[in-house]
């Protein structure tokens, strides 16, 4: 026995350290399995195996959640892993150490009395000799009947000296004739029973003792229990050899060893739970200060400034909330210098025009005054009173426009939205812009007023920056007609101004949008912009979360394209109508010269990249439809996924030259979070119409020609 | 035409500028410099109009449009440099029947002036009914159950406006153009600010318009009568 258990207790000491760890593989192939095998489509089995994995997958998603999100739950678990692993480890370590001690006390005293019995027997069965020696020739007819009667008294006198602490049991001997040498037993011990067959092999072998574990079985119908049995091989008087066999009961032993078991196992549970439950403790004491931090993180992050965390002592989670009320004082502090800063700024403007306006009033009345007396004046001074008066309104625009843009600057614009149907801004654009189309020869057609475009936006800044972008068109659209075109399709609206006139150098797609920019400062210019105007219309855009951009090419015209989300908190993902438009001398398959290109490419879709080689190709303008897609018959109202195109487009076309200023910029520009973040998840580059660098600079071996962009 | 005006304004060259040009259309300006005077001046000169700058030295042009209101639906027309909403709508809510952003042209000023006063020029005898209301527009009165309701003129022309054609949906545009006297003017701040008094005034209760209802997306329409 002890044999035993000294075996098996080292065994799993070795086995129990490593079931932590032997259970991580197979959790990580777990999860390999759910992660790789069943995200990816990694099981590559049958669709059944696949579906039996969805399905066992399933209800484990929230503990498996939870459990990549907890840390706290993470540690508590290794913990109570853990510790059971180790309590379990000792325990089987102290139960092998209890039973080895008791048992070997056991086995010695077992032993001795065994020793002291068979030394008995034998001195009996000799004595019995010499008494029946002389019987022998007496009654010689019936020896046997004596041993019988010797051995059962043997058995009796032998087991007498015990008092239950043991039995005894005699059997006869293998090779031993059928002599009436029946097994006997004191006790109500069944014999053959109890003793088992591999003992008594043994003993026949030879005539030490020897000693095994068995149950003792009686014939009472008592309960069996586990016994240590000594048996040696003796002679009876007949010098026969016979098995005698000393049976001790361990019941008391195994008492002792199940309590302690029990004792051990209890505690070993209470060792574990309370163990998970310091773990949870102690993490939490960790874990509450980092999830506090994290909460206030997020409040700081969506503004509220005044939020710091409690510190208590000076431990490290205090040294934690510490820095982190440090940086959150410091961080409010820069915010609130900005924010006095913008202030001042705002003010500064209010100020500054209020001072100069009041003024410029009284200057512009006089002017009225002397403009509509000039009459009466000589020659000369009449013509200085009317020029006096243009001037007076182009100061006027200018200071309203410079005012404007120092407004969006400071970030004081503010977007009245409501829902508006831009065929009536348009209308009330064109029938505003009729007068100077008039005296330029130019017909304005609108295109796409046939249903309504409706969106949310503020009309007074639509309608400026339309009124700005027709007048442009009219302006440098050569007498050539002008279209102004609506579309609304998926979540977005646009209006597209067209004109036929000198169109845009290479590049100027996006300078057209700086302040003050003039393409050809040699040009006359007949309404004298400020050169704020397309600033102002791309920071109305940007103000709506929308875009404007410019499309346009040397002597073939250009078309300037305003999107607008149709609710404004919509993000957008693409317009409805092609930046570049659908005439334009790429998508007719043209060269820059207005002939055909040459035979070269039988198609135009080819033709764009001979023409055009590096970069350009599909990067040049990631709103436009590939050339491809665009065959003259479509209506861009008519391509509702013109927008998904777009947006998987734009990803690719992130440093590409053909970016247009509008693309980057109009959901750019700091007017809020959240345009700033929509431009960081769309992955824009973050150069505005202000920053033209590199991306013009590449983009002007692509266009050329010239054209002029005043506004 | 009467064509008594009342100039408050601290800038001195301006208004004296302005006086030559009401002058010079015919009307009768009269000047005060001062916000605390400016009450007392109105009292004395009761004119038909009121110029009123912002920003003035003493009560503010705000306290001083409040005050005047306070005692008579008299036109104000407010000067202001700055054409920041917040500014516009404030000067509005506090009884500002219109206004005009500096710097403006004598001309239009001057188109402002008599579009405010052209109203009172007689009206034809006429009841209409709106919602509960009964409106008399020559008698220039509004009543709800016998009890009269006081309206400054604008906010009576408006709501007359309405009440007339209750089966058509006004764009703030349309009003501007009929109430105001607007031809091309995108503010339509003045129609919000002005319908939302008005029903501070009209409706039972203002959070629930009975009388002017909003079409969203359009405009205002007189409520069932």
């Amino acid at each position: 026995m002890s044999g035993d258990s000294a075996a098996s207790a080292p065994g799993r000491p070795g086995d129990r350290p490593e079931r932590p760890v032997g259970r991580k593989p197979a959790g990580s192939r777990w999860g390999r399995l759910f992660e790789g095998g069943l995200l990816e489509g990694g099981v590559q089995g049958s669709p059944v195996i696949r579906l039996f994995m969805r399905w066992v997958r399933r209800p484990l998603l929230p503990v498996m959640r939870l459990w990549r999100r907890n840390i706290q739950l993470k540690v508590v678990a290794t913990t109570l892993l853990m510790s059971l692993g180790v309590v379990l480890l000792l325990g089987f370590v102290v139960i092998g150490q209890v039973r080895n001690g008791l048992l070997d006390a056991k086995v010695k005293a077992s032993q001795s009395q065994a020793t002291g019995g068979f030394a008995v027997a034998k001195q009996q069965a000799e004595e019995a000799v010499s008494v029946t020696g002389d019987e022998e020739t007496a009654a010689d007819g019936r020896p046997s009947q004596s041993v019988i009667q010797w051995m059962s008294d043997l058995v009796e006198s032998l087991s007498s000296g015990g008092q239950g602490a043991f039995d005894v049991v005699t059997l006869p001997a293998a090779d031993a004739s059928g002599s009436g040498r029946g097994p006997r037993a004191s006790g109500q011990v069944n014999p053959t029973a109890s003793v088992p067959a591999e003992l008594r092999e043994r003993i026949d072998e030879n005539t030490s003792a020897a000693q095994s574990y068995t149950r003792i079985v009686y014939d009472t119908g008592k309960e069996s229990q586990p016994a240590l049995v000594i048996g040696k091989q003796v002679n009876d008087p007949n010098r026969d050899p016979y098995q005698l066999y000393y049976l001790f009961p361990l019941t008391q032993e195994e008492k002792s060893l199940s309590l302690v078991k029990g004792t051990l196992a209890t505690a070993g549970l209470f060792v574990v739970v309370l163990l998970g439950a310091i773990a949870w403790l102690v993490v939490r004491q960790v874990v509450t200060p980092v999830r506090m931090a994290a909460g206030i993180a997020e409040r700081l992050s969506a503004g509220r400034l005044q939020e710091r965390m409690k510190v208590t002592g000076e431990d490290d989670i205090a040294r934690l909330g510490e820095a982190f009320n440090k940086m959150a004082q410091n961080l409010q502090l820069k915010i609130s210098q900005l924010e006095d800063l913008s202030r001042m700024q705002r003010r500064f403007v209010s100020d500054v025009s209020h001072e100069l306006r009041t003024p410029l009033t009284t200057v512009r009345m006089a002017a009225d005054v002397i403009h509509e007396a000039r009459e009466d004046f000589d020659p000369v001074t009449a013509r200085s009173a009317e020029l006096l008066a243009d001037q007076l309104d182009r100061f006027e625009s200018l200071l309203a426009d410079l005012l404007e843009i120092s407004r969006f600057d400071a970030g004081a614009a503010a977007l009245e939205a409501e829902p508006i149907d831009l065929r009536d801004v348009v209308r009330r654009v064109v029938s505003g812009a009729e007068p100077l189309a008039e005296r330029k020869g130019t017909r304005v057609k609108v295109v796409g007023d046939q249903q309504p475009v409706v969106a949310e936006a503020d009309a007074r800044r639509v309608e400026r920056v339309l009124r700005n972008l027709v007048v442009n068109a009219v302006e440098h659209g050569e007498g050539r007609d002008v279209v102004v075109r609506l579309a609304a399709a998926g979540g977005a609206v646009a209006v597209a101004v067209r004109d036929y006139g000198v169109g845009l150098k290479p590049g100027e797609a996006t300078r057209v949008f700086s302040r003050f920019w003039r393409a050809d400062p040699a040009r006359a210019r007949t309404t004298g912009g400020t050169g704020l105007g397309l600033s102002i219309a791309l920071e109305d855009a940007r103000l709506h979360g929308g875009w404007l951009q410019a499309w346009g090419e040397p002597g073939g015209g250009s078309q300037f394209r305003l999107t607008l989300p149709r609710t404004a908190d919509e993000p957008l993902r693409g317009s409805p109508i092609p930046l570049e438009p659908k005439d334009s001398r790429r998508n007719r398959g043209l060269d820059d010269a207005g002939l055909p290109s040459g035979g070269r490419h039988g198609g135009k879709s080819a033709t764009a990249p001979a023409r055009q080689p590096g970069a350009d190709g599909p990067a040049r303008d990631p709103f436009a439809l590939p050339p491809t897609a665009v065959t003259p018959t479509a209506d861009p109202t008519a391509l509702p996924g013109n927008g998904a195109r777009v947006v998987a487009r734009t990803g690719s076309t992130r440093m590409t030259p053909g970016t247009p200023a509008g693309d980057g910029t109009p959901h750019g520009g700091g007017t809020g979070d959240g345009t700033a973040t929509r431009r960081t998840s769309r992955g824009e580059p973050d150069s505005g119409a202000e920053g033209p660098g590199g991306g013009s600079a590449s983009r002007d071996g692509e266009r050329d020609g010239e054209a002029s962009r005043g506004r | 035409m009467k064509g008594r005006v009342l100039v408050v304004d601290d800038d001195s060259a301006l208004a004296e500028m302005l006086g030559i040009v009401l002058r010079g259309e015919g009307f009768e300006p009269s000047f005060v410099a001062d916000g605390d005077k400016a009450l007392a001046a109105f009292r004395e000169s009761k004119p038909d109009l009121v110029l009123l700058d912002l920003m003035l030295p003493g009560r503010d042009g705000i306290e001083v449009c409040r005050l005047i209101r306070a005692e008579s639906g008299v036109p104000i027309v407010m000067l202001t440099a700055k054409s920041d909403t917040v500014d516009v709508v404030v000067g509005l809510e506090s009884g500002a029947d219109d206004y005009i952003v500096k710097p403006f042209k004598p001309k239009e000023l001057v188109a402002r002036i008599r579009a405010r006063l052209r109203r009172s020029e007689e009206p034809a005898p006429e009841q209409l009914a709106i919602g509960d209301l009964v409106i008399d527009v020559a008698g220039h009165s509004v009543k709800r159950d016998g009890q009269s309701i006081a309206l400054t003129p604008l906010e009576f022309d408006l709501l007359v406006a309405l009440a007339r054609k209750p089966w058509q949906v006004f764009t703030r545009e349309v009003l501007l153009e009929q109430v105001w006297g607007y031809r091309h003017a995108a503010d339509t701040r003045l129609v919000n600010v002005h319908v939302q008094r008005l029903r501070s005034k009209v409706e039972k209760d203002p959070e629930k318009p009975e009388i002017v209802v909003t079409v969203r997306g359009v405009g205002y329409k007189a409520g069932p009568s």
